[in-house]
């Protein structure tokens, strides 16, 4: 170090400080700046109570939640007054069988009836009360006796069984049972979407795929008016318990938000564009004011735009459209006036040498040179807005938004809610894969 | 050269004695398709409308001179109270700065996502060159659900509050910036990569050492144009579903007459600060990308 230092010519001691103190400083940036992050995170963490959210977390909802989105639960229902038998799938009017039909794992005897719930777990109900046998534990027994409910079963009790003088409810792997005075209860869960395609009522419904094939092709008609085929897809669309016909036309109304408020967008702020680019526009006064209107659209938020509209035009997907409308002509003014300004002057030029007007300009000299970069940034928002439309929709009461945050609102039938996840996701990854070809074909010509 | 524009088949080669013919005769035609494809989108456009039109609530032309009404109604009270606008501002203050926290810390865990999962799926950089068309999917499925499903089905487990708003917003800011990210790193310079490798260096230290310093810049100033979107996107969550300054605007707007004053300052706190934050990305980013010092 020493001698290698002698022999070189002397370095200024200024410089050396301003050297080393410089990269100080960086290596107390480069530290600093996690460190604010983090600070930030901490400060963040109590601002939102995040020690109190997971006292408050439900965590029985996210188990509903997630049984739910692959599995179905049957009702078998007895009223303990009457000794009527109910068996409806989610406990749904809509999901009820009718009289004289039950699902294989049920059978009845008068007035006993028996529950099978798969691994050897069996129900009886009968006249003197119902039996819940367990494999591995015994038998619970429940019968009323002086308007309270008397229990046996082995002691202890475990703790998934509950007991008081009023209800007992089970709880086991194979399903929930529950016997109050008024009731008495078992659910089996199953996997599957239940009634997705047929609902109970249909003349289709339990049928397996070849049946179902055969019938639609050659078989005898169902129905003498129409074919099986179609009475097959009428079934199907106007299913009352999944509604694959509102669905479908709730997207479809959510993607016509998106393309109506795009397209119109686009429309209004081409010209617009042409008014704030300054190598397009002469007057400086057109082109402040234009600019300011753009800056004053995309300042006043989505959020508002739609909240004003819709006080106007009440709910629907033409306000939604139109909230679409108004917010992406700000963005896309700007945007368009932008490239506009970045054209190649000589090709216009070369036009106004041969005499052509300001439109004949504008129709070929610029517009054969912005039209990839504008329709590519216009299919871009396309994909974008239909994300937007599914909020706005939740907001002007429109398209799957609507149905979605229905579904949620409930808190119950969270298949739908599942059903309409998925919906949407393949459709934003469908505009996603649509607005992404377009773009490569229209770029590269 | 005649090869090329009009491609190999002879029979579409112009006959070269007539030039201007054969221009013609392909003005003509694109001119017909572009007048085709015109004669269809107007067709959708305005069937579209009319549909949407029909299905909505109240028609265009009976709601346009209503435009003016609510606004002009709102503006009317809220003038009529303007004394108590600076006693609003201070009660609506915490509101807003909830919102915008919401925002940047999704946009803060979104990005520190992004930046794993862009490297992690650009060829050349990977970890794990393999893996790289699972984190490409997993992007794009982040980016393909929408905010507001993840925040409804959260508020659901949760419960209220900016919690379920932070994730869902971090969720999709991650996925939409990993996108940007990755694009940004596939142009980075391979060469500073190299030469940490030769040293040595394990994986995060070449990233760390040679590729973020080339693109941060850039992610940068992605980052802030998410912030942007974010802060619109948390107000509007707060609207649909908890916390912020969306919801108090929700409950003054359901209240109706007698809380208009609430609704304008709302809006008011709202424009001012999207504005705010725009100028000040705005400036950012053209000096994080222009390169100049400050």
């Amino acid at each position: 170090m020493t001698t290698a230092s002698i022999s070189r010519p002397a370095v200024d001691p200024a410089l050396v400080t301003t050297i080393t103190g410089a990269f100080a400083r960086r290596r107390l940036a480069a530290l600093a700046v996690p460190v604010l992050i983090l600070c930030y995170l901490i400060y963040t963490a109590f601002a939102f109570d995040l020690g109190g959210l997971f006292a408050r977390a439900r965590m029985d909802n996210a188990a509903i939640l997630v049984s739910d989105f692959w599995s179905y639960k049957t009702h078998v229902t007895r009223d303990n007054r009457s000794g009527d038998l109910t068996i409806a799938i989610e406990g749904e009017a809509k999901g009820t069988y009718p009289a004289g039909m039950l699902p294989d794992w049920v059978t009845t005897d008068g007035a006993t009836t028996r529950i099978d719930l798969g691994d050897g777990h069996l129900v009886t109900y009968d006249a003197d009360g119902a039996r819940y046998a367990i494999p591995d534990y015994g038998t619970v027994d429940i019968r009323p006796l002086n308007g309270k409910l008397a229990l046996t079963a082995p002691e202890p009790l475990p703790d998934w069984i509950s007991a008081s003088d009023n209800k007992v409810s089970v709880t086991t792997d194979a399903g929930r049972f529950s016997y109050s005075r008024s009731k008495v209860e078992t659910f089996k869960y199953q996997p599957g979407w239940e009634l997705f395609f047929f609902t109970l009522d249909s003349p289709f419904y339990g049928k397996s795929f070849t049946e179902l094939v055969a019938l639609a092709l050659w078989q005898d008609r169902v129905d003498p008016a129409r074919s099986n085929l179609g009475y097959m897809l009428a079934e199907f669309w106007t299913n009352k318990m999944w509604r694959h016909g509102d669905v479908a036309w709730a997207l479809f109304e959510t993607i016509q938000m998106a393309f109506l408020g795009t397209m119109g967008a686009a429309l209004l702020a081409l010209p617009l564009g042409f008014m704030a680019a300054s190598n397009m526009m002469p007057s400086g006064a057109v082109r402040f004011a234009t600019r300011r209107l753009f800056d004053f659209i995309r300042a006043v938020d989505a959020l508002i735009w739609t909240i004003l509209l819709s006080r106007a035009f009440g709910p629907g997907p033409m306000t939604g459209s139109l909230a679409i409308l108004i917010n992406d002509t700000g963005t896309f003014g700007k945007l368009f006036s932008e490239s506009l300004e970045n054209i190649d002057a000589r090709q216009v030029e070369g036009i106004r040498s041969t005499g052509a007007n300001a439109l004949q300009r504008a129709r070929f000299g610029v517009i054969p040179q912005v039209t990839p970069v504008l329709l590519s940034q216009i299919l871009y928002y396309l994909e974008s807005n239909t994300r937007s439309a599914t909020v706005i929709g939740a907001i002007v009461g429109g398209g799957i938004g609507l149905l979605l945050t229905q579904a949620i609102i409930t808190q119950k039938d969270w298949e739908e809610v599942a059903y309409y996840i998925t919906l949407i996701v393949l459709m934003v990854m469908a505009m996603d894969a649509l607005s992404g070809w377009l773009r490569r074909r229209l770029i590269k010509g | 050269m005649v090869d090329i524009a009009f491609g190999p088949e002879p029979e579409k080669r112009p006959d070269p004695a007539q030039p201007s013919d054969a221009y013609l005769e392909l003005t003509r035609r694109r001119r017909m398709y572009g007048g085709i494809l015109m004669v269809i989108f107007v067709a959708l456009m305005v069937s579209g409308f009319q549909l949407a039109q029909s299905r909505n609530a109240g028609d265009f032309l009976s709601g346009l001179p209503m435009l003016m009404a609510f606004p002009a109604e709102v503006l009317s009270e809220a003038w009529a109270n303007r004394a108590e606008m600076p006693a609003l501002v201070l009660r609506f203050l915490p509101s807003l700065i909830e919102t915008i926290n919401i925002a940047a810390v999704a946009t803060l865990l979104g990005a520190i996502a992004a930046m794993t999962m862009s490297l992690l799926a650009t060829r050349g950089l990977a970890r794990w060159p393999r893996a790289i068309p699972v984190f490409r999917r997993l992007m794009d499925g982040l980016r393909a659900i929408p905010e507001i499903v993840i925040a409804l089905v959260l508020i659901f487990i949760l419960g209220g509050g900016p919690v379920p708003a932070v994730i869902a917003i971090a969720l999709h800011t991650g996925g939409a910036l990993g996108k940007l990210f990755s694009e940004v790193a596939e142009n980075a310079d391979l060469k500073p990569v190299e030469g940490l490798t030769s040293v040595g260096a394990t994986w995060g230290q070449r990233m760390w050492l040679g590729v973020i310093p080339q693109v941060a810049p850039n992610w940068l100033s992605y980052t802030l144009l998410r912030f942007e979107i974010n802060v619109r996107a948390s107000a509007i969550l707060g609207f649909v579903g908890e916390g912020g300054i969306g919801h108090d605007l929700k409950i003054a707007l359901q209240w109706g007459q007698g809380r208009y004053d609430e609704v304008v300052v709302i809006f008011l706190l709202l424009l001012l600060t999207i504005t705010f934050i725009d100028r000040i990305s705005d400036r950012a980013r053209e000096r994080l990308v222009k390169g100049r010092r400050p």
